[in-house]
């Protein structure tokens, strides 16, 4: 369990909690650090781009692993700008792509994800892309370079957990990249969940953002993750689906 | 009502005031206001037509106690359970709408409060619209502002602090070309991060321009959506043509604008029917234009220079609350924003329901940013303002009240791209 480590782009990393951007605060980044033990803060480029009183990147604290993302974008050629700003803001070469086209639900658009993240992984950045759950894209996404791939549980900021439950577990079954879980985790169960599915990580911000104590609620998602992770690791037992587990196999009657 | 706000000036021409008079009195003598003038931009687009019936079917008395309550508790509002929440029917239940606005809030902004600052860089305006300080009739101080004076003036309000600038202007093509707004928007990018603007509606290839220019955002209040009402309060000027009004957020949209602003001017006309006008407005055209992103205002009348008769009518502090609880209830994502109008208390408390934006350090007069902020004497001309405010507070003392209350105060959250 000690050599358990989330490599991304050649780095590794201890904690599989990711802080999502969305709504931040300067106590929540504190929580997820101390509390939820988050090596990774997503920052949205466009939060940053303000003057000193207000700039989130003097709020990070060292040794913690900077996710720019793209939101605002509404397309690849914009996801793309904003990710070589952020490199050139001194973010670093982590991107997450977000590129939506729709500001009701704020759902991704898979093909131009696809598009940006082909362009960037060119570049050299480690690109995550976050997308919604499917096989197709998820596998362009592979060929486009991605590093990780993060699917969304259900519509962001809606706490509903994981509404698309099925599809990304055929992602965590097909793909050879961490699958992330990203968006509409609301509650410590629904982490545990998508980590004994074999999720490789979670990120979650409104859930933390909006609990009524913060620093407590950090630490049920570090250890709802921890808990989902080593129930993964050690091999779920047996599940019946209904009734008992019938004692005469129906296959007793074969003799060689 | 229509007769309650008109003022004479003692400073018009006999034959000014004869014009005035006839205008006011005659309605034979006013132009149509549903005939486009020459030179606006007509668009094909069905979103007057959906928002114009629903508007007109909505009889707000039919709604009881039983919808309210099955609104609320409904996960998604539709457009009826909307109805019920802005009817009177569901004032008695404005807590239970605080309550569920606040979660819905919470949800899509979590506990953000973003704030910008007008800044008018000229008062001039070639309509009559009665209840407007600004009106043509009005006798004040017009003045427009050099582009040395506008960038002094973005200067002292960047020194502020401030990262979000709304640039506004008098309605005059003529005195306030679409060239003249263009240069303050290429000045207002170099100061601020975010640069929208309120000016009278232009064409599409002109939001265009601006947009070019530095600007991103678009306001255009209908003042009301009750054409036959805003004939009457509209006498004269291109504002009179209320059609080319209506269409101006989705030419804005259609010239490349990240985003849109709407409102009705509450207290003008029936608040409850106009209030379900600018969300039904919001609405078709979030489904027709998806990415783009609105917000919705929500000013009342305020008294103006030279008339003080004017005033909110029988839209109180709790009917405006109860508006904004059921736009955030039907329109969890959009912005809400609440202006100086509106006093100290009510902000800080709406804020914590759901409005998303405020203004601060606001001033609606023209070139007197440097008096106001510093309290220095003016050594220029000044121009005078559209209406009074009521919150007066600075951004240092709206930024530490907000934080008071709990809440994270942004600065800037956008990107030009």
């Amino acid at each position: 369990m000690n050599n358990d480590k989330l490599v991304i782009g050649g780095r590794e990393f201890h904690s599989r909690f990711i802080l999502g951007s969305g709504k931040y605060s300067l106590n929540l980044i504190e929580a997820a650090v101390k509390d939820a033990g988050a090596e990774i803060i997503t920052l949205a480029v466009r939060r940053a781009n303000t003057k000193e009183q207000e700039n989130i990147l003097d709020f990070i604290p060292e040794g913690v692993t900077l996710l720019p993302n793209t939101s605002g974008a509404r397309n690849a050629e914009e996801a793309v700008r904003i990710a070589r700003l952020a490199r050139e803001l001194g973010c670093g070469d982590f991107v997450k792509i977000e590129i939506m086209r729709d500001s009701k639900y704020l759902l991704p658009d898979n093909q131009e994800t696809v598009k940006a993240t082909e362009i960037l992984a060119k570049e050299g950045f480690v690109v995550m892309p976050y997308m919604y759950p499917d096989l197709n894209t998820a596998r362009d996404l592979v060929h486009a370079g991605a590093a990780a791939v993060m699917p969304l549980a259900s519509p962001i900021g809606s706490n509903k957990g994981l509404a698309t439950r099925d599809f990304i577990q055929i992602l965590i079954d097909e793909i050879d990249l961490p699958i992330i879980v990203d968006a509409g985790i609301g509650r410590p169960s629904q982490a545990c969940e998508a980590m004994e599915m074999g999720a490789a990580a979670i990120m979650a911000n409104t859930a933390l953002a909006t609990a009524g104590d913060l620093p407590l609620m950090a630490a049920a998602f570090r250890q709802a993750i921890e808990a989902g992770r080593k129930a993964y690791l050690a091999g779920l037992g047996r599940v019946l689906t209904r009734g008992a587990a019938a004692s005469d196999p129906l296959t007793g009657f074969l003799r060689d | 009502m229509e007769n309650q706000f008109f003022v004479d000036s003692e400073h018009l021409s006999p034959e000014a005031l004869a014009k005035k008079h006839r205008l006011e009195n005659d309605p034979s003598s006013r132009k149509s206001h549903m005939e486009y003038l020459p030179g606006m931009e007509r668009i094909e687009s069905d979103v007057c037509k959906n928002v114009m019936e629903q508007m007109n079917a909505f009889d707000y008395s039919r709604y009881t106690a039983k919808e309210v309550r099955a609104a609320l508790e409904h996960e998604t509002c539709s457009i009826e359970d909307f109805k019920a929440l802005l009817s009177p029917a569901a004032e008695p239940f404005l807590e239970q709408m605080a309550q569920r606005a606040r979660r819905e809030t919470g949800r899509h902004f979590g506990n953000t409060v973003y704030f910008f600052t007008p800044l008018y860089i000229a008062n001039y305006c070639e309509n009559y619209c009665v209840y407007c300080g600004f009106n043509c009739y009005n006798h004040i101080h017009r003045m427009k502002l050099t582009m040395e004076q506008v960038e002094h003036e973005m200067k002292v309000i960047a020194d502020s602090g401030m990262e979000e600038i709304l640039i506004l202007t008098g309605e005059s093509r003529s005195q306030s070309d679409v060239q003249y707004i263009g240069e303050a928007c290429k000045l207002a990018r170099k100061y601020f991060r975010m640069v929208g603007l309120e000016i009278y509606p232009v064409n599409t290839d002109e939001y265009r321009y601006l947009h070019e220019c530095g600007a991103d955002y678009v306001t255009v209040f209908q003042e009301t959506y009750d054409a036959d009402k805003y004939e009457q309060l509209h006498l004269m000027g291109h504002k009179r043509v209320w059609p080319y009004r209506f269409d101006a957020q989705e030419r804005a949209l259609m010239g490349g604008m990240r985003g849109v602003a709407f409102s009705a001017l509450l207290g003008l006309s029936d608040f409850r029917k106009d209030a379900l006008a600018s969300a039904m407005h919001v609405y078709y055209l979030q489904r027709k234009y998806p990415h783009a992103e609105m917000s919705l205002s929500c000013p009342r009348l305020r008294p103006i220079i030279n008339n003080d008769k004017i005033n909110p009518l029988d839209v109180h502090e709790k009917q405006l609350c109860q508006i904004l609880c059921a736009y955030r209830i039907f329109l969890p994502f959009v912005g809400i924003t609440v202006s100086s109008r509106e006093s100290a208390e009510f902000r800080n408390g709406i804020v914590k329901i759901a409005a998303t934006k405020v203004s601060a350090g606001v001033s609606t007069g023209i070139g007197d940013h440097e008096s106001k902020y510093s309290g220095k004497e003016a050594d220029g001309a000044q121009g005078d303002e559209q209406f009074e405010i009521d919150d007066g507070r600075s951004l240092e003392t709206m930024y530490r009240d907000i934080a008071g209350e709990g809440l994270q105060p942004v600065l800037n959250d956008y990107l030009y791209v």
